[in-house]
């Protein structure tokens, strides 16, 4: 028994749940582009944290070669993020989403 | 000899597809050379598969199977060829007949911007002909008969700038679609009770079957309504009259020689059903009967002259049916071949008088024409004699043996008969006597310009009436010592049929054979007599004077017993009538309605909904979070 098993699974359920949540939380309130990138990756680590968790419960290394993946992916997207998000600065000195509304009707 | 045999048909495809693809481009005299060549060498191919036929020692049906074509579940049919003494005729007439009106062409379609076109019109004509008489069983007939009809509607419509012209194409391309329906529900038919589509698989099961059937009347008579639209005769023969619109080489070479009589063919093909089904025989020779006495009725009133030879070909087709319905069957082929020259003939010199007229068709406005067109006169001449049925011309021999059996089967039939052969007398006489005797009456075209076709049209001509005056010694009948060539040839065709023929004939006396002969010969004489002494005169024309004493018949003749007006009250103007209620009714008030109204919702509804797009991306993020949410919830709950 090592020192992830002994904490119960239904903690590391809660505690994703509840990262998750804030994360959600965090998209819908948040109007700062820059913010709603982080709360994307806060959701995405949840994610992460409970694939990493389940994999050692059920001791099958394939979710936390998973994790790996996920977090490639995720470093390219927040590059791509970063960087549109750099680019609607140099465009309207803002990175308030609530700019952004000219695509419309 | 497979490969050879099927060049036959793909000759012309290939000569269609060449000028086709090359309309533009292709000088004439490259295309007056491919045009009439490809025909000439299917026909040097004809005669091949003649001598090869005649020279297989006991001549018998060779069937080739070209290639697999349509096949699934219990459905199967190849594309076969099958060579027997009928196609073989059949195909020696078609391509025979086309080469020389191929040739006369090049002189009447010289000066027409659409010449290349018009070759290749005439070459595919001659492949869907060809594959329409060669196929071994009724799919691959149907094609060539679909075909025959498309080239006739592209040929009609020719000079499509006319819109007269193009409504005539559209008149017998629709008249056709009725007879072919019947002509498909029939080929339906067969397929369902003899499981197959091979002549020869259909023939022998059918001599199996208990004469007087009611499937075997209803096939029978429902390719007889395909006959009767192909071959124009009561009640769908108006189409031709008006078809004469073509160019003329095509009225000579479609609607008189070769496409008309492909009803003819396909009766005398399945003869073996025919005779199984006494009734549908009779439906045939009542139809016919009436076909030919009223064709040649109106014949004799009509002032166009190939409206003249049109109407006469309907009523000679009527004697080719007739002769299918006393079971004369290799009478009717034999009238078929002696009529494709004779009415080629005839249609070709109206040609070369038009030609010389300059497009002048009244034959009011003619006369005298003799002197200013020997070679034309001459050879029209002999067409004339032919088709009157004078001896020893070929059409005497053909009317012949068709009179003579149809005496043995019935007397009253052959009194009618014989008044059409005196009315045929008539009208191809009024034709010639008006044309070439008498004064010229042309007002608008001086006499002095009038001028002798070229030779490339002269000598078809003299072709087609060297054949014409011949080709009748091909079939001398027993009575005068022949042995009947043609009918030995053809035998083997129709010897099912000969054997099971329920018609009952007379036997009648050598004596009263040769009185009939004389009879016939004597009252068509008198007909021509009386032709010359009402228009061959000096003064001739005086008929378009005497507007007085007329009986109620010539009126109607006259009118061509408003048939055409009939159908147009019944048919046309009904269904006219019901296109615009519809249209006004339905189109404009129901489904326009429908259909707009179907536009008009949904902008609308979209003109409210559009504002959920309010470019604000914390809102567009909120309902993605919301259907994320609401997707995840139906599918635990659900």
């Amino acid at each position: 028994m090592n020192a992830v098993n002994s904490i119960p699974i239904s903690y590391y359920l809660m505690f994703c749940s509840m990262l998750f949540s804030i994360g959600v939380i965090g998209v819908l309130i948040k109007r700062n582009a820059l913010m709603i990138l982080m709360s994307i990756e806060l959701m995405i680590n949840s994610i992460n944290l409970l694939l990493a968790a389940f994999s050692a419960y059920s001791n099958d290394p394939a979710g936390q070669i998973f994790v790996f993946f996920i977090m490639v992916v995720a470093a390219a997207e927040v590059a791509i993020g970063l960087a549109i998000i750099v680019l609607i600065y140099k465009t309207t000195h803002s990175i308030d989403i609530d700019v952004l509304n000219k695509l419309k009707w | 000899m497979t490969i050879l045999i099927s060049l036959i048909p793909f000759l012309p495809l290939f000569g269609f597809i060449i000028l086709g693809l090359g309309c533009r481009s292709i000088p004439k005299r490259v295309a007056s050379f491919l045009g009439p060549g490809t025909i000439i060498s299917s026909f040097i191919l004809s005669i091949i598969a003649l001598s090869d036929y005649l020279a297989s020692g006991i001549p018998h049906p060779t069937s080739f199977h070209l290639a697999p074509w349509l096949s699934f579940g219990g459905f199967s049919a190849g594309f076969d060829f099958l060579i027997d003494p009928l196609s073989i005729l059949m195909m020696l007439i078609i391509t025979g007949v086309g080469f020389i009106i191929h040739v006369y062409s090049i002189g009447y379609m010289s000066h027409d911007e659409g010449f290349n076109r018009f070759f290749a019109y005439m070459n595919l004509f001659i492949f869907f002909m060809l594959i329409l008489v060669m196929g071994a069983n009724y799919v691959v007939m149907f094609i060539g008969w679909e075909g025959v009809g498309l080239c006739s509607y592209l040929l009609i419509g020719f000079w499509f700038k006319n819109q007269q012209f193009n409504n005539a194409a559209k008149k017998a391309f629709i008249m056709n679609r009725i007879g072919d329906l019947g002509f498909l529900l029939g080929i339906f038919l067969i397929f369902t009770n003899f499981k197959s589509f091979n002549y020869v698989n259909v023939f022998d099961l059918a001599k199996t079957m208990a004469p007087g059937s009611g499937t075997m009347i209803a096939i029978t008579l429902l390719l007889f309504i395909g006959a009767v639209g192909k071959s124009a005769q009561i009640p769908l023969y108006t189409w031709l009259p008006d078809a004469m619109a073509g160019p003329t080489p095509v009225s000579a070479l479609i609607h008189a020689a070769t496409m008309v009589t492909a009803g003819v063919y396909m009766v005398a093909r399945s003869s073996v059903l025919y005779v199984l089904a006494p009734a549908t025989m009779e439906v045939i020779g009542l139809a016919s009967l009436a076909t030919m006495f009223l064709a040649a009725a109106i014949a004799i009133f009509q002032n166009d002259i190939k409206k003249v030879l049109a109407y006469s070909t309907i009523s000679q087709l009527g004697y080719m049916f007739l002769a299918l319905s006393v079971g004369a069957f290799t009478g009717a082929m034999f009238h078929l071949m002696t009529h494709a020259f004779f009415k080629a003939l005839l249609f070709l010199g109206a040609g070369s008088v038009i030609h010389a007229m300059e497009g002048e068709q009244d034959i009011r406005k003619m006369g005298g024409l003799k002197n200013a067109l020997p070679k034309t006169y001459w050879t029209f001449l002999v067409g004339t004699l032919a088709i009157a049925g004078l001896p020893p011309l070929s059409g005497f021999f053909s009317k012949d043996e068709i009179l003579a059996h149809v005496f043995s089967a019935g007397q009253s039939m052959w009194i009618i008969t014989v008044a059409v052969t005196m009315m045929t007398a008539f009208y191809m006489f009024r034709l010639l006597f008006l044309t070439f005797y008498g004064n010229y009456r042309g007002n608008n075209h001086p006499q002095s310009r009038l001028h002798e076709s070229p030779s490339v049209m002269t000598v078809p001509l003299m072709v087609l009436a060297f054949l014409a005056a011949i080709c009748g010694f091909l079939n001398i009948p027993e009575l005068m010592g022949g042995k009947g060539i043609l009918k030995e040839f053809l035998a083997p065709v129709f010897a099912d049929a000969v054997k099971l023929s329920q018609v009952q004939h007379l036997l009648v006396p050598e004596r009263r054979e040769w009185f009939n002969i004389v009879l016939v010969i004597f009252l068509v004489l008198l007909m021509a007599f009386r032709a010359y002494r009402r228009f061959g005169l000096r003064d001739a024309g005086h008929e378009m004077r005497d507007a007085g004493s007329k009986s109620v018949f010539i009126r109607l003749a006259e009118k061509k017993f408003y048939v055409d007006e009939m159908y147009d009250t019944v048919f046309v103007k009904p269904v006219l009538k019901l296109s615009e209620g519809l249209h006004r009714f339905v189109e404009i008030k129901f489904i326009d309605r429908i259909v707009d109204g179907t536009g008009n919702t949904i902008i609308k509804f979209s003109n409210i909904i559009r504002y959920i797009q309010a470019g604000n991306v914390g809102v567009y993020l909120f309902f993605m979070i919301i259907g994320i949410i609401l997707i995840l919830f139906f599918n635990i709950i659900l």
